[in-house]
């Protein structure tokens, strides 16, 4: 437990300090946010029917931001081979990381959905259904994208990489999630889309640590 | 408590390259090992098979302690019983040294009052308050052998430990690993100059 702790003390304190990693992802998914009506014109006949899918773009966009650090600095600096000797297993230090990294990147972003949301002209009464989806899909995008940083481990600019190995595993939450609030502004019941997106958060939660702390191993040798 | 370490008949290799086959060794309480060998003759690559880090191509270690010296489980032998001091000291720039030692020596499952002795016995007082970026490499090194006083653990792999080190340092670090040996530990160190303790010499030999 103890251990639990120390490592979950230094995981939030690396992510919070030192260049603000959470503000970073929310202005980045804002900037986003304030790019789409550019590009796009300002109609909101255009805009709001979007709304709910662009919002979730960005937010899995601004989940990719934190993730190089996730793995790579510590196996730059050798501090992975510390963690491995260290009384848990790996699979529970990359579990106990990626759950710093949703509290200190996933649930921020969680709250910016909904500005970015509603700039864009989504229903106000959708607020709270908006941020409840993104922090459950963000616990999917930390659990995915610790997966994903863990393969990518030790290719050169291996940021770039990880991206394009965690994109495509972001889409079913992106689709289930955007989905709910597509449903929801329709009148529907977005029930069944947020089970479908807990279930693949469920699965990403005991899959990725496993699989993740397998590619750490052979990252190490 | 791991007590020896015992390997047998070790090969490893690096890629497509061969490091060495056969190797045997024996370390008990109180031993130090002082691994020698040319650039690439596999010094670090052994430490590393060691913590369980790279897997051989063939052969055993195995790690024994316990009252009546039994076989332990490898993985949990080396979580409990095994420091690696590598070329890469594992800190953090924009964390301060103190944030740095405080969360080692928790993670390794150091005490406070080991803590305390460590600092005082590698004067890091001084050091503890800046950011490690700031540190120089005997500075860093200093750290990280505090991380091993500070939370004990039987078996000492050393990547050449002393590199960075000034004369005093190197007699304080001497100190240490004497002190080491003494209350039953253990130390594999790879090494270009003579270890400052006691120690078997094993030769990896050069190139192949």
């Amino acid at each position: 437990m103890r251990a639990m702790r120390v490592l979950f003390g230094r995981e939030l304190s690396l992510a919070w300090g030192g260049g603000g990693g959470p503000l970073l992802a929310c202005g980045f998914m804002l900037c986003l946010t304030a790019i789409l009506p550019l590009a796009a014109g300002g109609d909101p006949r255009v805009l709001a029917p979007a709304a709910s899918g662009a919002s979730w773009m960005a937010l899995a966009l601004a989940s990719l931001l934190s993730l190089e650090r996730l793995f790579e600095r510590d196996l730059e600096d050798g501090a992975l081979d510390l963690l491995a000797l260290g009384p848990l297993p790996l699979e529970a230090t990359v579990a106990i990381k990626a759950v710093a990294q949703w509290l200190a990147t996933g649930l921020p972003l969680a709250l910016a959905a909904p500005v970015a949301a509603l700039a864009l002209g989504q229903p106000a009464h959708l607020i709270g259904l908006t941020a409840l989806a993104a922090a459950i899909g963000g616990l999917g995008f930390a659990f995915t994208g610790a997966l994903g940083a863990a393969l990518a481990l030790g290719a050169k600019r291996g940021g770039l990489l990880i991206a394009v190995v965690v994109l495509p595993l972001f889409i079913p939450p992106v689709v289930f999630g955007a989905g709910a609030l597509t449903r929801a502004a329709d009148g529907g019941d977005p029930l069944s889309a947020l089970g479908l997106l807990s279930a693949y958060v469920l699965f990403a939660v005991v899959i990725a640590p496993v699989a993740g702390a397998a590619a750490i191993r052979n990252a190490q040798s | 408590m791991v007590k020896t370490v015992d390997i047998q008949s070790l090969s490893l290799s690096r890629g497509e390259r061969l490091l060495f086959q056969g190797l045997s060794l024996r370390l008990s309480a109180g031993e130090a090992v002082a691994l020698t060998g040319a650039n690439g003759a596999g010094k670090t690559s052994l430490l590393r098979a060691v913590a369980g880090f790279i897997r051989p191509d063939a052969g055993t270690i195995t790690f024994s302690g316990g009252p009546d010296a039994e076989t332990l489980d490898a993985e949990t032998a080396r979580r409990e019983g095994v420091h690696l001091l590598g070329h890469l000291e594992g800190l953090k720039p924009t964390r301060t040294a103190r944030q740095e030692f405080d969360f080692q020596t928790d993670w390794l499952g150091g005490t406070d009052a080991a803590r305390e002795a460590a600092i005082t016995q590698l004067a890091l007082t001084p050091l503890l308050d800046l950011e490690t970026r700031k540190l120089s490499a005997g500075q860093k090194r200093r750290l990280s052998l505090a991380r091993l006083v500070a939370a004990p653990r039987a078996l000492w792999l050393l990547d050449e430990p002393l590199a960075p080190l000034d004369e005093r340092w190197r007699a304080v670090a001497a100190e240490l690993m004497a002190a080491h040996l003494a209350s039953g530990g253990m130390i594999l160190a790879a090494v270009h100059d003579p270890l400052p303790v006691p120690a078997r010499n094993l030769d990896l030999g050069g190139l192949a």
